[in-house]
């Protein structure tokens, strides 16, 4: 390392993090690469722990030799440092950087150990979690998100169930239901809430634009290749609108839903499951863009320029926290982003195959969005005692009496009164459904809604807090008796 | 009993043999395998759920899987609020589910 | 007339006003109480003030605030978010020897001005509050101390009003004075249209000092920083206000360097709220690890428990800081047809409400519930402090 060489800091190791990585190092820069999980791979290279290793670990996965040769090659080399285990609890703004606060040690530990980097540039690719809606009896046991069977599939290989049922909407529930079938289980069907027309309105037009996502597309294939061999049935149009169970799930409802996911009354169909996976599409994880100062665009992701800069100085994105468009994109952002972050420009010949994969797959997030983006019917399938806020056992009408009795047009308002997000999960699950429910019932744009600013990224003990406070004091006491 | 581990007999990828760890669940032994979460090893017992709501008391177990909702939590060896989706079970541990009370009237004043 | 400000003070005067049956339009900003008010703990204290005007004022909010939890309840009814009293009292403890002795002087000197502050044995702490570190070196008891939930409070002051026609205009900025012939203020002009009355009740918190400005006056209220951490819920085992008695220190104070005292407490869902920092350095917002690891070091130092609880959460506010540490509650003596309800630093949701009332007196002509002459803004605590009369003649805009 010498004096000049750049030190890059990059947060999260999925595909667009380890791609940042490894672009940052090929640019010349010092970097440190940073993970909450204790493994690389991020969500979508989610794979058995060292404790328990596979010998063909690529069956479950798309790209694997390419994460493998990633790993690799940052792990071999000094001008990389790996450090999993890493949660970053927060970000402090200063004037002209920023510092990242990061606890080293096991998932919500006691004594984790405390680093504070204040790096020249800093690289996000914090990804993005399922988006649930939620439907009467989505809090019961055995409902799971997509991530959720197939992180268990991946990472733990635990089926969640014997006849299960995937619901929501987008590519992503075919992988679900391949994973889901690949432990063995009968999946009942793929239930797909975007009607075919809308569909082929989406992925249809101009495919040739699409030519060159030819991975993307044959990833497509492939799990729809793997569906067709396992015979799950894959129906557009339709939704679980309800779970069903006592101490957990046992049956779902699905119905026919209209072009705006309104259930059709009438098509109601009960299925007897032990497990239901339901996801609606992605939420970016905006904690840490937010607390670094990242301007959002309208739809609520990081907004970047061509070199993957965001609005804060020195800060990076990359990955699903600028938009929802899958792995390839991911790698090809993080690149971008990375060998920027290092100091190299958009236009050098390095990352030009990159530069280029980016705008293909820019398309297809575009695509994604108008084929299985959510649409305001799915409020019609809640009742008034469907939980909305699961940690805080919020329900739907206390959500809307609520607004109703306060005329109140403020979120964080309605947020203090009812509690709603206001739980453990800081309003994850529930934030941008309380934010579209509440602007259904009130007058005007609700004010201060600031859904994603969650200034403590992972909760932190008082002790470890405390810590960093004592040693201060003692090393303040050492310097004053030492002077 | 619905959740369950994949025989490693029957699996495609095909898993080296890891040890096995024991921990306790509320009193009780449970084993599991080294490198499985916490979550893993509850599920892969077939518990489908193990904490409690404070508001209706209602069941909760993994939702998300991937560290986001909380809904999953349990206190391990006395340290509350441990997402069980997150953390590795480690031979030994006590675990203990979580079913927090609300605050109620009759404190002392 | 007009309230400018939705927190919690002006949604107080709002009610006062319209029980009083005069008309009332509401012009707020941004949203109802989304600023100082959406970040404060809701402490209605006596512990922590000394004898003199702002005890007496803090002692008659004390006494108007279980009438006005019951009235506003019954009259909004069970449907609507609870505003949370809690009469819980307020356990102060000194944690140094050397904090004991002026802790004990300080509860006696506030006995002399009524207050029931009650010196009590370690031991009898400890039976209050059994996490308690034991290590404490003296200990009082305020029964008189409570706790609301401010945002519901202010919602709820504000519905009461809506209910005797009060307007309540959201999302509305004051960008000007309307001025009558002879000078006193007649309405404001405001981003939605102007807004005629004979009276103007500028209840905007730190803000305050801008929007006085755009009036035509100059007020010294400025914001002082505050920061509270909330942990995860857990078990219930913290059941009073509970706080060093470094704390009045830290309220008394006009440093503008960081200071943090622990105040600690459990909300009715379960999570334990834990402040306090105060700090001048205007209106930035940045977080800062340095304070958040400083309150939770200190909160431990009271529970010692707490160092296995989670933080998931912390928000900062500004609060409306006054160099006497005095609120500004009454007409300003420069511009006719201004009044003032601000200042009230970190006390402002628990004075709400007897400051709404002393303004309600002063409007209608009643006689004053308590001698509010301390409150004044040509009161010596503001001399030279206020500039020389009004602001410059391009800001008045007439009607």
């Amino acid at each position: 390392m010498t004096a000049q060489s750049p030190r890059v800091l990059v947060v999260g190791a999925g595909p667009a993090g380890l791609a940042a990585a490894a672009a940052a190092v090929g640019a010349g820069a010092q970097v440190t690469l940073l993970d909450a999980a204790d493994q690389l791979g991020g969500q979508y290279w989610r794979h058995l722990p060292e404790a328990r290793p596979s010998v063909k670990e690529a069956v479950l996965h798309h790209g694997w030799q390419h994460f493998v040769s990633l790993r690799k090659g940052l792990e071999g080399d000094r001008r990389c440092e790996i450090v999993t285990s890493a949660q970053v609890w927060a970000i402090e703004q200063h004037d002209d950087r920023v510092a990242v606060q990061v606890l080293i040690g096991p998932p919500d530990g006691r004594d984790r150990a405390r680093r504070s980097i204040v790096p020249d540039a800093l690289v996000l690719a914090t990804g993005a979690h399922d988006r649930t809606l939620p439907f009467p009896g989505w809090q019961l046991p055995g409902v799971y998100s997509g991530g959720a069977a197939q992180a268990l599939a991946k990472g733990e290989r635990v089926a969640v169930g014997q006849r299960v049922v995937v619901a929501g909407a987008g590519p992503f529930l075919l992988p679900v239901a391949a994973s889901l079938a690949q432990t063995g289980a009968t999946v009942l069907g793929v239930f797909e809430a975007s009607r075919l027309r809308r569909l082929a309105g989406g992925w249809l037009p101009r495919p040739w634009r699409l030519l060159g996502a030819g991975k993307k597309l044959g990833e497509l294939a492939g799990y729809a290749k793997r569906q067709v061999w396992q015979r799950i049935p894959y129906r557009t149009g339709f939704g679980v609108i309800a779970a069903h169970g006592g101490d957990r799930v046992e049956a779902v409802t699905v119905a026919r839903l209209d072009a705006n996911w309104s259930p059709i009354p009438g098509t109601e169909r009960r299925i007897a499951v032990d497990a239901v996976c339901v996801s609606h599409g992605f939420t970016p994880r905006l904690e840490l863009a937010v607390a670094a100062g990242c301007a959002l665009d309208a739809d609520g992701f990081v907004e970047v320029d061509a070199a993957g800069m965001t609005s804060a100085p020195g800060v990076y994105a990359a990955g699903e926290i600028t938009a929802i468009g899958g792995a390839d994109a991911a790698l090809a952002q993080g690149a971008v982003a990375g060998h920027c972050a290092a100091g190299g420009l958009p236009g050098d010949r390095t990352i030009a195959a990159a530069v280029r994969a980016r705008a293909t797959y820019s398309e297809f997030a575009a695509r994604l969005d108008k084929a299985h983006g959510i649409t305001p019917g799915w409020v019609d399938w809640l009742q008034d005692q469907t939980l909305i806020c699961r940690c805080e056992e919020v329900t739907n009408a206390q959500l809307r009496g609520a607004a109703e009795l306060t005329s109140s047009a403020g979120l964080r308002s309605l947020k203090l009164n009812t509690r709603a997000g206001l739980g453990i999960c800081q309003g994850r699950m529930c934030g941008r459904s309380v934010h579209e429910i509440l602007t259904r019932c009130s007058e005007g744009p609700l004010v201060n809604a600031a859904t994603d600013r969650r200034p403590i990224a992972s909760p932190v003990r008082m002790g470890e807090l405390a810590a960093a406070f004592h040693q201060r004091e003692t090393e303040h006491q050492e310097r004053n008796s030492s002077s | 009993m619905s959740s369950r581990l994949i025989a490693a007999s029957d699996d495609p990828i095909r898993p080296k043999d890891s040890a096995v760890i024991s921990i306790s669940v509320d009193g009780e032994t449970v084993t599991g395998l080294a490198g499985q979460t916490i979550a893993g090893v509850l599920l892969a017992s077939g518990r489908p759920s193990w904490r409690r709501t404070s508001g209706d008391g209602s069941p909760r177990g993994v939702f998300c899987g991937i560290g986001v909702c909380f809904d999953c939590i349990v206190t391990v060896n006395g340290d509350r609020d441990v997402r069980a989706c997150q953390r590795r079970a480690a031979d030994g541990d006590q675990i203990r589910s979580q079913h927090d009370a609300l605050p109620n009237a009759g404190v002392p004043r | 007339m007009v309230v400018i400000g939705a927190g919690v003070v002006g949604a107080a005067c709002a009610r006062s006003l319209t029980l009083a049956g005069l008309t009332v339009v509401v012009v707020e900003r941004g949203a109802a109480a989304s600023g100082t008010t959406a970040s404060g703990e809701g402490n209605l204290l006596v512990s922590d003030k000394g004898p003199g005007d702002e005890l007496r004022l803090a002692q008659y909010c004390a006494a108007l605030w279980p009438g006005i939890a019951e009235a506003t309840a019954s009259e909004l009814g069970p449907g609507f978010p609870s505003i949370e009293y809690d009469p819980k009292g307020g356990l102060v403890v000194a944690t140094t020897d050397a904090g004991a002795v002026p802790l004990l002087e300080f509860a006696a000197a506030q006995r002399g001005a009524g207050v029931d502050a009650r010196p009590i044995e370690v031991g009898q702490a400890l039976q209050l509050e059994p996490e308690l570190n034991p290590g404490i070196t003296a200990a009082v008891h305020y029964p008189q101390d409570a706790q609301v939930q401010p945002v519901a409070a202010a919602e709820a002051f504000l519905a009461v009003a809506r209910r005797r026609g009060a307007k309540v205009r959201t999302g509305t900025t004051v960008t000007g004075a309307l001025r009558g012939s002879d000078g006193a203020l007649v309405g404001v002009r405001t981003d939605r249209g102007d807004v005629h009355c004979g009276t103007v009740v500028l209840a905007a918190g730190p803000w305050s000092a801008a929007v006085a400005a755009v009036l035509g006056v100059l007020l010294p209220v400025r914001p002082r920083r505050g920061v509270v951490l909330v942990t995860t819920r857990m078990p219930h085992r913290i059941f009073h206000k509970v706080y060093d008695a470094d704390y009045v220190g830290a309220v008394e104070s006009s440093d503008a360097d960081l200071q943090t005292s622990s105040v600690v407490e459990s909300t009715a869902a379960g999570t334990v709220l834990i402040g306090s920092s105060r700090q001048q350095i205007g209106f930035d917002d940045r977080l800062r690890v340095e304070v958040i690891e400083e309150l939770a070091a200190k909160a431990i130092r009271l529970f010692p428990f707490l160092a296995g609880a989670s933080i998931m959460r912390t928000y900062g506010g500004f609060r409306p800081y006054m160099a006497d540490h005095l609120p500004v509650i009454g007409a300003d003596h420069r511009l006719p047809g201004l009044f003032h309800a601000t200042g009230h630093e970190g006390a402002g949701i628990g004075l709400s409400v007897g400051t709404a009332e002393l303004i309600t007196a002063m409007i209608t002509g009643a006689p004053s519930p308590i001698d509010a002459s301390a409150f004044s803004t040509d009161r010596a605590g503001l001399r030279g402090l206020l500039g020389d009369g009004l602001l410059g003649d391009a800001m008045p805009v007439n009607s």
